[in-house]
């Protein structure tokens, strides 16, 4: 505090400011617009009544009332959310111990190495995991018989691990040990300790693990692609089909709804975990 | 009641090793205020943490009562720790962190409730039951960490430099009232602190520690007049160390003159170090072991003045209330034989 003060006050350390360069705020307003340009365009053409998506006349809930009874859609929807419902719950429940286990010993040999493994699917290229898992569950698949959507799920949970793992371990590592300590001292058993103290303020860090990992399940192609066998198409593979056919309004209204989603997942995550952290 | 043999405890090992517990025994009474006093990295933490159960001894024994408890887990043992950032739970209410232990005993609601009201109003924080802890001050947060560490009512009660992060006035004030605390709830307290002069004002006994090892214990007025070795004189209060050799007569000569000490000496031609308190040593008096020198400096504080006097070989501080001597003027001292504490090492 006192420092800033300081700073503020001494003439020659004017601080770079970035915000006053030449050139940023066109560069701010570029960005902006590449980002967010496209979504605008995508959310208003969803609500055209027409079958163009670049040419307007009027407003209508047309293609959400068709993308509602097209049956493709409810399927890949429904598939979609099953995958996605159970990857989260294992990949946070795997996330969570594997958080544990890094932050809740004391340190141990190999610790940099067993964070690289848990991070390995963000740093591998997702086509070669890809391929990698097609062909590893091909092989189980001849060797055992196995069907079903039991390998999507797996798949799934696997590059979910990470993106839950990261909240949880970082929500961790900002709370010092001696609470659980204190809770023991206070003749807690290392289980109660762990509902009553560990698990309450790891929460909001399990919610928003979960949340990141059912948005990255929700929105995978690439592997989803390579391994979801007949009949287990997700939304974002029938999009993809029928993109190849050209753009509809449907497919808009689709894609509208499902950045509603998970707009409100992440804000959801974002009120509850900025709840938690101050109670 | 807690009787503490021959601890030792090393961290890392081969280059790294380091003795943080060096062989430590120590007894602790029943109903005492025993403080844990030494330098920071001295080992008091460690010894803490083991008597709470958070670390386990290389060897040697910890007892409680006369049961070996030294492998028994935190939440076995009838102890409980006050911390040094506090560690409340932040989730929590001031009364729901207070009752935490209560409720670990399986207490019922009824004896938790009241409970926590009592221990709240020992510690004069009945006002503030249902607030958050994040809505406390550090000096309200602190007599949470008490009353939650008192509610199960422990056989002893471990505080961890409670009162370091506490402003001068706070800590005077906390001073106190962990002794009223102490005398009213009957529980044992073993205290840590690195301030002198916090463990001479609240202990019963005081054991003193450098390097892990516990140098002397004793009453707080055995520790300040009869340091046992220099470290200890050091530590505690302002002292005067005078080099010198025991001579034929029974005296100690220093560079500055012979001096008498009632204490008993060595053998003839040992050299020892004579340690006396700058309250002791008399300026301007003449007589027996009255050494002469010259005023070097006065340091006003307050409520007395510091003057230090040169002695030619050594230099001697000597604390008096009032002092009309001049800077640069002669000035003898006189060394009370009875004050000299002998000290070899
Ligand atoms: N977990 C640990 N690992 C390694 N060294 C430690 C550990 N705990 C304490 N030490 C070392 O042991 C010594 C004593 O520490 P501590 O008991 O905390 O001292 P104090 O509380 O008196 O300041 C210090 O040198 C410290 O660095
Ligand atoms: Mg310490």
């Amino acid at each position: 505090m006192a420092d800033a003060t300081e700073t503020r006050k001494t003439p020659r350390a004017k601080a770079f400011d970035l915000r006053r360069q030449p050139g940023f705020a066109a560069a701010a307003w570029a960005c902006i617009i590449f980002l967010y340009a496209p979504i605008v365009v995508l959310i208003v053409f969803s609500f055209n009544d027409n079958r163009s998506v670049v040419r307007w006349t009027e407003f209508s809930l047309r293609w959400y009332t068709e993308a509602f009874a097209n049956e493709g859609i409810q399927k890949a929807t429904w598939m979609s959310l099953k995958v996605a419902f159970v990857a989260t719950a294992l990949a946070t429940t795997f996330a969570t111990m594997a958080a544990l286990a890094t932050t809740r010993v004391a340190r141990f040999r190999g610790q940099g190495i067993v964070f690289a493994i848990i991070n390995q699917p963000l740093m591998i290229p997702e086509i070669v995991t890809a391929v990698a898992t097609l062909s590893f569950f091909s092989l189980i698949k001849q060797a055992t018989g196995w069907q079903g959507v039991g390998f999507l799920m797996l798949a799934h949970t696997v590059f979910c691990i990470p993106f839950a793992f990261l909240p949880i371990r970082a929500r961790l590592q900002d709370m010092t040990i001696t609470l659980e300590q204190a809770a023991a001292d206070l003749y807690a058993t290392p289980w109660a300790a762990f509902r009553r103290v560990t698990l309450p303020l790891m929460a909001p860090g399990i919610l928003a693990g979960a949340t990141l990992a059912f948005v990255v399940s929700l929105d995978d192609v690439i592997i989803t692609l390579m391994i979801a066998g007949p009949g287990e198409t997700t939304l974002p593979i029938y999009i993809l089909g029928q993109i190849r056919r050209g753009i509809t309004p449907e497919i808009n209204a689709v894609s509208t709804l499902l950045l509603g989603l998970s707009l409100l997942l992440v804000s959801l995550t974002f009120l509850l975990g900025r709840k938690r952290s101050r109670a | 009641m807690i009787e503490i043999s021959t601890l030792t405890k090393v961290f890392g090992s081969g280059q790294e090793a380091m003795t943080a517990l060096d062989n430590v025994s120590v007894t602790i009474a029943e109903n005492e205020f025993f403080t844990l006093l030494g330098p920071s990295g001295c080992g008091k933490t460690t010894l803490l943490r083991m008597i709470a159960g958070f670390e386990l001894p290389d060897t040697g024994e910890i007892r409680l009562d006369g049961q070996p408890v030294t492998h028994l887990p935190p939440h076995h043992r009838p102890i409980n720790t006050v911390f040094q950032n506090y560690a409340l739970f932040p989730h929590m209410n001031v009364a729901q962190n207070v009752g935490f232990g209560l409720e670990m005993l399986g207490r019922d609601r009824k004896e938790i409730d009241a409970t926590v009201a009592r221990t709240l109003e020992l510690v004069r924080l009945d006002h503030l039951a249902g607030r958050r802890i994040d809505q406390l001050s550090g000096g309200q947060q602190q007599r949470v960490a008490l009353a939650r560490a008192l509610a199960p009512a422990p056989k002893v009660l471990l505080l961890d430099e409670p009162l370091s992060a506490l402003d001068f006035k706070l800590r005077k004030e906390m001073q106190s009232e962990l002794k009223r605390l102490q005398l009213e709830t009957g529980i044992t307290f073993v205290f840590v602190t690195h301030d002198q002069e916090e463990a001479l004002t609240m202990s019963d006994r005081i054991a003193v520690m450098s390097a892990g090892k516990i140098l002397q214990i004793g009453r707080p007025m055995d520790i300040y007049d009869r340091p046992a070795a220099r470290f200890v004189a050091d530590f505690i209060g302002d002292i005067n160390f005078i080099e010198g050799t025991v001579t034929d007569g029974g005296t100690v000569a220093t560079g500055s003159g012979d001096l008498a000490v009632t204490a008993p000496l060595p053998a003839s031609g040992t050299t020892v170090t004579l340690a006396i308190r700058p309250e002791h040593v008399m300026p301007g008096a003449e007589g027996p072991n009255s050494l002469a020198g010259t005023l070097a400096e006065r340091v006003y504080f307050g409520s007395g003045t510091v003057l230090e006097v040169d002695l030619g070989a050594t230099r001697i501080s000597c604390r008096t209330g009032d002092a009309p001597f001049a800077e640069g003027a002669p000035l003898s001292v006189t060394l009370p034989p009875e004050r000299l504490q002998v000290l070899q090492d």
